[in-house]
């Protein structure tokens, strides 16, 4: 007799595949099981409404919502400009815009300092000529998010708009809508989930930014000691906030992946 | 002045179309072989594509040469591509106004037009569907709505039927006639169909090897092909020689690869040649006569030749003979089988020199 319904026979029965790919698995699930169960969930209420968490979430919404328009605004036109431009300067922008992907973000903390600092390569001119400084404020939380968070943006969306039929632009453009025309209202509208999964990606990193801020930004409570910070700070002398903090982070970021995914992603 | 004129050099790849085309209101085909060029043209007079040499000026007005260069936005033309390439996130009707919207006309004005384009092209029911929910010939039409709301002074049409399945080409042609025909402007068509170009042009231009050889009415160009190309599309025999006047007229054959071609008697004086010219004579493959056995009655032009291939449309078959001559028969599939045509098989060719129309290269 035959299966009521036929099944594949599997092309990994093999407990060698199986095993590693077991190990795999548990290495990522344990810790975060580990951080459920030892979550003082009775008590989270509490634990979230202690000062540490509260500012630290609301400034990591704040920075992490101003980085995001930053990387809408700055990042589209550019993922646009890398996937069209034959210029030859086109793939030296490209190559550069990948350098903080792969960067510690300790150096790029570092390289902003150089930068931004009080005696940076703009940071001093900029404090001589208008007395503003850049560092160890919000706006330097967010310039680390964005130096981070942008090129994986940029990245994912430069492939979808690199997806779109040439035609696309091209007929647009007989039709009389000039490049910013054709930009906003045919090329965005077409490639959208690829700009929600760069967003997701984008705001997933600048979230969990922690080098590039502690080192540009420092850590100071209420102005620069976003989420990460608070829990680094707080595991010392409150684990239970800590705790609560990272249960709060993993819970925004699992809801923002579910979402996308039934939206947007396969 | 009305109509296009065009002094076009443009490089794509290792080719090159270097092209004059004056192209007046109405219907122009641009017949050619794939890779001819057709398409560069075609994005080169919308602008899409940069020439080397470019000198567009259309209904008075100069597109590009004298130091302009009109980006695509600004130069009257609508682009119809074989694939539709509609805006996917808009519906049909949204697609059609984009245009107008785009030359500045407000909103409702612009949607009141594409209505009525859309309605033009019978897809009143269908303005608010999705591109993505229509079928291919909808599609088709609806992209040419999009691309005529805009007025153009010029439409240029890429092979427009040419990814539509055979039923829905042989509709959407017909629609396609009907609308062009209430378009004032110069219509541009590329496409490799004969069937196209004779059932929407009004001028056919034959582009070979980014080359103009031959432009012409329809009429023009199937009574005298002056390639082989383009003979082959109007289904014509085309062979290349001399005019000589011993005997009786004759055209002494241009020898193909080292061997004589031998001659075609002709029954009269050509009209416009004289003895000595390069001439083409072109014969129509239906009074290419077949024979098993050498036929008794002297037909004059009688050569043996052998069989390359067979094709058959409907009750007729085209029989292609290579030998002294190239020659394409035509024949009823009753002669195919008596006569047990097939490939490599050796039989006798006659034409009769009444059916032989020769005239100047």
């Amino acid at each position: 007799m035959r299966a009521a319904s036929t099944r594949e026979r599997p092309t990994t029965g093999s407990w060698s595949l199986r095993v590693p790919a077991l190990i795999g698995i548990a290495f990522v699930v344990v810790p975060l099981v580990a951080l459920l169960a030892r979550t003082d969930w009775p008590q989270l209420g509490t634990h979230l409404s202690s000062p540490v968490v509260g500012q630290s979430l609301r400034l990591s919404a704040v920075t992490t919502s101003a980085t995001m328009m930053l990387v809408w605004l700055l990042g589209t036109p550019l993922a646009w400009l890398l996937a069209r431009s034959d210029h030859p300067l086109t793939a030296w922008a490209r190559a550069v815009i990948t350098v903080p992907l792969v960067l510690p973000p300790v150096v790029g903390g570092v390289a902003l300092l150089m930068a931004w600092g009080r005696r940076g390569v703009v940071g001093g001119p900029l404090e001589a000529w208008f007395g503003i400084t850049v560092p160890f404020t919000t706006v330097a939380v967010v310039m680390a998010e964005l130096f981070v968070a942008l090129p994986f943006y940029v990245v994912s969306v430069e492939g979808a708009m690199r997806g779109l039929d040439r035609r696309v632009d091209q007929v647009a453009a007989t039709l009389g809508a000039g490049p910013v025309r054709t930009f906003v209202h045919v090329v965005v509208p077409l490639v959208l989930p690829g700009i929600a999964a760069g967003s997701a990606l984008a705001w997933a990193r600048a979230l969990g930014e922690f080098g590039a801020t502690i080192t540009f930004a420092g850590s100071f409570p209420g102005r620069t000691q976003t989420a990460p910070l608070g829990v680094y700070a707080a595991l010392e002398q409150d684990p239970d906030a800590a705790l609560a903090l990272s249960v709060v982070m993993l819970a925004v970021s699992v809801l923002v992946l579910g979402g996308l995914r039934s939206r947007w992603l396969r | 002045m009305s109509g296009l004129q065009a002094d076009l050099r443009v490089r794509r790849g290792e080719h090159v179309v270097e092209a004059r085309l004056d192209a007046p209101a109405g219907v122009s085909a641009l017949l050619g072989p794939n890779g001819s060029g057709k398409t560069t043209l075609l994005l080169a007079l919308a602008g899409l594509l940069h020439a080397e040499r470019a000198r567009v000026e259309v209904a008075g007005r100069t597109w590009a040469g004298d130091g302009v260069d009109l980006a695509p936005a600004r130069r009257s033309v609508g682009l119809v591509l074989a694939d539709p390439v509609l805006f996917g996130h808009l519906s049909l009707l949204d697609n059609v106004a984009f245009g107008p919207r785009s030359r500045g006309m407000p909103r409702r004005a612009a949607r009141d037009r594409a209505r009525e384009e859309l309605e033009r092209v019978g897809l009143g029911e269908l303005l608010r569907r999705r591109p993505a929910q229509v079928s291919s010939g909808q599609a088709q039409r609806a992209a040419l709505a999009r691309a005529l709301a805009t007025d153009p002074d010029v439409l240029l049409l890429d092979e427009p039927l040419s990814a539509l399945d055979p039923q829905t080409r042989s509709r959407t042609r017909a629609d396609l006639a009907t609308r062009l025909r209430d378009y004032p402007g110069v219509t541009l068509l590329t496409t490799h169909d004969p069937l196209d170009a004779l059932t929407l042009a009004d001028r056919l231009l034959f582009l070979e090897d980014g080359h103009l050889t031959q432009t012409g009415t329809p009429g023009e160009v199937v009574a005298r092909p002056r390639t082989p190309y383009v003979a082959s599309l109007v289904g014509l025999n085309l062979l290349a020689g001399t005019l000589v006047d011993r005997e009786g007229w004759a055209v002494e054959l241009r020898p193909a690869g080292g061997r004589s071609a031998g001659r075609l008697v002709l029954a009269e004086a050509p009209e416009d040649a004289a003895a000595g010219e390069q001439v083409w004579a072109s014969v129509n493959p239906a009074a290419v006569a077949l024979f098993s056995r050498r036929p008794q009655a002297s037909a004059r032009n009688l050569w043996l030749l052998r069989v390359e291939s067979v094709t058959v449309t409907g009750q007729r078959a085209r029989v292609h003979l290579t030998g002294d001559v190239d020659l394409v028969a035509e024949v009823t599939l009753g002669a195919v089988a008596a006569l047990d045509v097939q490939r490599g098989r050796e039989l006798w060719a006659a034409v009769k020199a009444t059916e032989i129309h020769a005239y100047p290269a």
